[in-house]
């Protein structure tokens, strides 16, 4: 059992994170904690690539004089995605954090439940 | 290769590029006037792309960059995508003439730029996610997607619409996040990312029964994801906020065209990565049949509470969800083209719907509430056959494209032993419930006559969408046959 979890350690500290991340979204009243959250969903599955593309003892595909030895390195495609995961990641946090500006500047409150309320009042 | 292959690939650079181009034009006409050209010239190029497909019936991966399969990156054409990206290229350049006149109106001069460029993703992210034969592809493409979607709500800028955007903001990168994950764990399996390898690999572990629960789980988890997209029912309570209060264009693209991207993503998925049959194995298709047809019941059971009439809409896309989700969840080929069909059918019906609202709203000084347009369509006549039209084909009333759809789901699930009583029953309370909102509606609008708020000045944009889209669901309710034949070959060469 604890060499089943030493094993996949990596797999077990990304679904707990993604789990984390998720109830989190779902969850928390507060818009910025909720941006938090989803970055931290993100981090896991990277994690989950990052840790699933890295074979122990070999290095980053990067040929230094010629030397194409195959064994040597790890696959680069999951480094790839993690980098192209990364930027999308990146800009959808940029995104939600200017509409969330916006809430702000409009409401004058980050809170969702508080948010509700006053739409509630308003009656829209 | 026949020239015209290139065509899938032309479109979506064509979008992108002009996206770009758009991010540094400031002037509002010039941006609007690209966008619809550029949607334009997209139909055109799809239609030929159809006919020359449809002649050859293939259906071809199509290599992008100089890495062949299984490095590079691919997409696929064949009779199905086709079909529907014409369709749905051509409901958006009518949705933008359709909505020009409040879209002018709603957004600043100054960001329309801005919102030209987002449009010109959304339609970029739809073909694409038709197109695809690369899974990692399908989830960059979805959350550009989810972006523009979410910055077409919010180019209204107004206290509801920012809400809204933000819960559909939150929702949809549920959806991603685990489409995500899915998407890895299946990269993890089968070490491959193009579709047809992944398939290879899925069905050689099928045959051997090895990691069948990470791969129903990779099943269920993407199957999730894209319903929360699509506001696949329990899913659904960001819908009506987003696409109720967003502005008509955007109403009209996103009710239209963005979930069904999302739906044709999950048809690739099913069809050519899993296997149908690997799919039913699991019953998957079970599960997404049963909550299609909740959504048909709850979207249209929401519907009849609202009394504002885009919501109503927005609420009704809910229902019509549900059907598409019933068809996928047959899980034959037949049910999948069924599916296909009601989103041909919905996209052209719901904007058609969105597009009149708006025009009829304009003379009630954009008082969308049902009790306001009451008596409407007399000063705008042509929104009010629109509407017509519309609620017809919803309801499913023969020669128009709601009921071709409603006979070809009846007549797939005739195959399914146990599926076929729900399935029709379902439908018919559906339709029951869907005459029971639309019918009172569309009396509403055409009772006696009121004054307008504001006189209504002719509007051609409005009137050629309009026409069009009521001519296109005509074309689908009474030449269906034909469409029909190369859905089902269509998903046949998936």
């Amino acid at each position: 059992m604890l060499e089943l979890i030493v094993d996949n350690r990596y797999t077990l500290t990304a679904v707990i994170l993604f789990v984390v991340g998720l109830g989190n979204m779902m969850l928390h009243p507060n818009l910025i904690k909720k941006v938090v959250a989803f970055n931290i969903m993100d981090a896991a599955t990277f994690l989950l690539l990052a840790s699933r593309g890295f074979i122990e003892g070999r290095t980053a595909a990067i040929l230094t004089d010629g030397g194409a030895n195959v064994a040597l390195y790890v696959n680069p495609i999951p480094a790839g995605l993690v980098l192209t995961g990364i930027v999308v990641s990146v800009s959808v946090s940029a995104f939600s954090l200017a509409l969330i500006q916006r809430i702000y500047g409009s409401y004058g409150t980050i809170d969702m439940n508080e948010l509700l309320e006053i739409m509630k009042k308003k009656g829209e | 290769m026949p020239l015209s292959y290139n065509f899938p690939f032309i479109c979506i650079f064509l979008c992108m590029v002009s996206a770009i181009l758009l991010s540094v034009v400031r002037g509002a006409k010039l941006s609007y006037y690209v966008t619809l050209a550029v949607a334009i010239a997209c139909t055109v190029l799809s239609v030929i792309f159809l006919f020359d497909i449809v002649r050859d019936d293939v259906s071809f991966a199509f290599t992008m960059g100089k890495f062949p399969a299984p490095f590079g990156n691919e997409i696929a054409g064949g009779p199905l995508q086709a079909m529907m990206c014409s369709v749905f290229c051509g409901v958006m350049a009518m949705a933008l003439l359709g909505g020009k006149k409040e879209l002018f109106e709603d957004v600043d001069e100054k960001k329309m730029g801005l919102a030209c460029v987002m449009f010109n993703m959304v339609l970029a992210s739809i073909l694409v996610l038709s197109y695809t034969n690369d899974a990692f592809t399908s989830y960059v493409f979805i959350e550009i997607s989810t972006i523009a979607a979410c910055a077409l709500v919010m180019i209204k800028d107004s206290g509801p619409t920012l809400m809204a955007t933000i819960r559909y903001l939150f929702m949809s990168l549920l959806g991603s996040g685990m489409f995500l994950f899915s998407v890895i764990l299946l990269y993890g399996i089968t070490g491959h990312l193009l579709m047809p390898q992944i398939s290879e690999k899925v069905a050689e572990l099928m045959a051997m029964g090895d990691q069948r629960m990470l791969l129903a789980l990779c099943l269920g988890m993407m199957a999730a994801s894209l319903g929360v997209k699509a506001a696949m029912f329990p899913f659904h309570r960001w819908l009506p906020d987003a696409h109720g209060t967003a502005t008509t264009t955007s109403s009209a693209v996103l009710s239209g065209l963005v979930l069904k991207g999302y739906c044709m993503l999950m048809i690739l998925f099913f069809c050519r990565v899993f296997t149908l049959e690997t799919v039913r194995e699991f019953h998957i298709n079970d599960v997404v049949f049963v909550l299609g047809l909740a959504g048909m019941i709850v979207g249209s059971v929401c519907a009849m509470r609202e009394t504002h009439a885009k919501r109503m809409l927005a609420y009704s896309s809910v229902a019509q969800l549900g059907y598409v989700f019933m068809g996928i969840g047959l899980g034959t080929v037949a049910g999948i083209a069924a599916a296909c069909f009601q989103m041909l059918a919905h996209a052209c019906t719901k904007s058609l719907l969105f597009v009149s609202v708006g025009r009829l709203s304009s003379t009630t000084g954009h008082d969308k509430q049902l009790a306001a347009l009451r008596g409407s369509a007399w000063n705008a006549p042509l929104a009010g056959v629109g509407f017509a039209v519309g609620a017809l084909s919803m309801v499913g009333i023969p020669l128009f494209g709601g009921f071709a759809a409603k006979v070809f789901f009846a007549s797939a699930s005739i195959a399914d032993a146990e599926k076929i009583v729900l399935t029709l029953a379902v439908l018919a309370v559906s339709s029951i419930l869907n005459a029971l909102y639309y019918i009172p509606a569309l009396i509403g609008i055409w009772s006696h006559k009121r004054p307008a708020v504001h006189e209504a000045e002719w509007d051609v944009a409005c009137a050629i969408a309009i026409t069009v889209l009521c001519l296109g669901i005509f074309a689908l309710g009474i030449g269906f046959s034909p469409v029909m034949d190369i859905l089902v070959r269509g998903v046949e060469l998936l």
